[in-house]
């Protein structure tokens, strides 16, 4: 596979960085590498770990022997007999996760719409429009990365992060949108929160509803439905 | 059963960890210094995985409700009691049902473990009885134990006979020594971008451990560092033991609940053999790190890992020795 960067990150552990920017063809890429090497589960392999524009192939104790810097000869192997153009060859499921925009569900939305120029209901009009590919899960169980968003959408993030940002809230930040499981401190736009529950952590095989590779959309709901909807969920 | 009358400082129940999750943002967690809770598992006859309990700085007090046998290893915990027997470390010890163990501070390094005959025997959650104190969740209570917790005990596997020797992972006792070697560092992705300066103090300067440091990772006060050129950086996944630079010049060394993703500079890697004595790092006292090589990580570690299997294998084999 061309383009490619490898990095022994540890005695274990390897990083295979196919760039350095945040991109949603790049990161197509990503997710067709680590859907490959999932489904090939070569030996030693235990956890694939896509990011924005790279994989971090995590391996087994024995793994550690090996020396100098390169690849275990098994995960090479598939890799290079990867066809990186298999466009489709992504697995993932598709969401549409209800999310109640603005008010106290979405303290920035206002705010947001006024430096973009647009009033609050194209704002929601236009991240509802978007399908989103979930790029990556990182920062902590089920925070979910999303790319795909509008760029008349794109605001940085607040100099002063919230302590505390709501679970299920929607946020954005750049060119990212991303999703809050559960409460956490946080520094993104807050536009909307969904009463769903993103990660139960409950199922080891699906411990969080996103995963890497997944499609999304995002339906705008009204308070009573988020109120209902979270009532179902066993959410305050 | 056993029962937590005061949780000491910051106790948590630590196995082996949680693998294959890591693409939901779910870290490994586990025990910070492994080989030490893998030896206390073996001194009462518990499979390698079984959970005990991983304590920070100062011990916990616990009234077992069976009897037990009971093993205490990594730092040393010289005023560790069972009623008003000295408890010794690094051996096992028959408890009755009803005794307490009152295990008191830590003399020095900073994490102690304490395994009970038939492990913790709390329901796995996501695979693992371990529990990750950053995220907020994991087996059991999922959370740092607190007075008042009462644990399930597992059935004992082997019926322990007393080990009659001491052991010690490390044949210098490396928690008495005055001058410790020095953490072994490896390259990492952008040490080449450090300033001049910088990869030197690294090899030359003594760094204090910060007081906010904890499973997340190490933080390392001391000479501050910089790149050469600023670096804007894309996330990336993230492994223990990376050595990693945020904006402010102070290093932090990642720990077992470092967040699966991270988008610093990663200014070196902690040889992997020394990720027990990162556990083992106490607040506010010094570490001096050395730069190895790939070849001399690789050999520091199978000789490790030799010395720990002949430790286990003859643990083992005493356990089973006729009385």
């Amino acid at each position: 596979m061309a383009g490619v960067d490898i990095e022994r990150l540890s005695e274990t552990d390897w990083l295979v960085r196919l760039g350095d920017t945040v991109d949603a063809g790049l990161n197509a890429h990503v997710q067709q590498l680590a859907t490959h090497l999932r489904a090939s589960a070569p030996e030693g392999l235990v956890d694939i770990v896509p990011a924005y524009a790279s994989v971090l192939l995590r391996g087994d104790a024995a793994l550690a022997t090996l020396p100098g810097e390169a690849l275990p000869p098994p995960w090479r192997a598939v890799i290079d007999a990867m066809a990186v153009d298999a466009a489709d060859t992504v697995a993932g499921r598709e969401h549409r996760i209800p999310v109640c925009y603005g008010g106290e569900h979405g303290q920035d939305l206002a705010a947001v719409a006024g430096r973009l120029g647009l009033d609050a209901d194209e704002l929601v009009r236009r991240h509802t429009a978007a399908e989103y590919r979930v790029a990556m899960l990182g920062f902590a169980p089920g925070f979910t990365y999303l790319l795909g968003l509008d760029p008349a959408l794109a605001v940085p993030r607040h100099d002063t992060p919230r302590t505390r940002v709501p679970a299920g809230s929607i946020g954005l930040a750049g060119a990212q949108t991303g999703v809050y499981p559960r409460a956490l401190p946080g520094g993104w736009q807050l536009i909307g929160r969904t009463p769903l529950q993103l990660a139960p952590l409950d199922d080891p095989q699906r411990p969080c509803l996103l995963a890497p590779g997944d499609r999304v959309r995002f339906e705008a709901i009204g308070p009573a439905a988020f109120a209902r909807l979270a009532a179902e969920q066993g959410d305050d | 059963m056993i029962e937590v009358l005061d949780s000491g400082l910051l106790s948590s129940l630590q196995d082996a960890g949680r693998q294959a999750l890591a693409h939901f943002g779910i870290g490994r967690a586990g025990a910070a210094d492994e080989p030490a809770r893998c030896l206390a598992n073996a001194l009462v006859g518990n499979p390698a995985d079984a959970c005990a309990i991983e304590m920070t700085l100062r011990g916990a007090t616990l009234r077992l409700h069976r009897d037990a046998w009971v093993a205490l290893t990594g730092a040393p915990l010289p005023r560790a009691r069972v009623g008003e027997r000295p408890l010794p470390m690094w051996t096992n010890c028959h408890v009755e049902a009803g005794s307490v163990l009152e295990l008191g501070p830590m003399r020095a390094g900073c994490r102690s473990y304490l395994a009970v005959s038939g492990g913790i025997d709390v329901a796995p959650r996501l695979g693992s009885r371990s529990t990750d104190l950053n995220a907020g969740f994991g087996a059991g209570p999922g959370r740092a134990l607190k007075a008042g917790d009462r644990l399930p005990l597992g059935a004992p596997t082997i019926a322990p006979s007393p080990v009659r020797r001491r052991w010690s992972l490390d044949p210098r006792p490396w928690f008495d020594d005055p001058a410790p070697p020095p953490l072994r560092l490896l390259a990492g992705t952008h040490t080449g971008l450090l300033e001049p300066l910088a990869r030197h103090a690294l090899e030359h300067e003594t760094f204090r451990v910060g007081a906010d440091s904890n499973r997340v990772g190490v933080r390392l006060q001391g000479v501050p560092l910089a790149l050469r050129e600023a670096l804007e950086m894309v996330s990336e996944g993230s492994v223990a033991g990376v050595m990693q630079l945020p904006p402010g010049g102070e290093p932090i060394i990642l720990g077992v609940e470092h967040p699966v993703t991270g988008g610093y500079p990663r200014i070196a890697q902690l040889a992997a053999v020394d990720l027990p004595r990162l556990a083992q790092c106490r607040p506010g006292t010094g570490v001096r790190f050395h730069w190895i090589d790939r070849e001399q990580a690789r050999r520091a570690l199978a000789e490790r890992d030799r010395e720990l299997d002949c430790l286990q294998r003859d643990v083992l084999r005493r356990l089973q020795e006729p009385a």
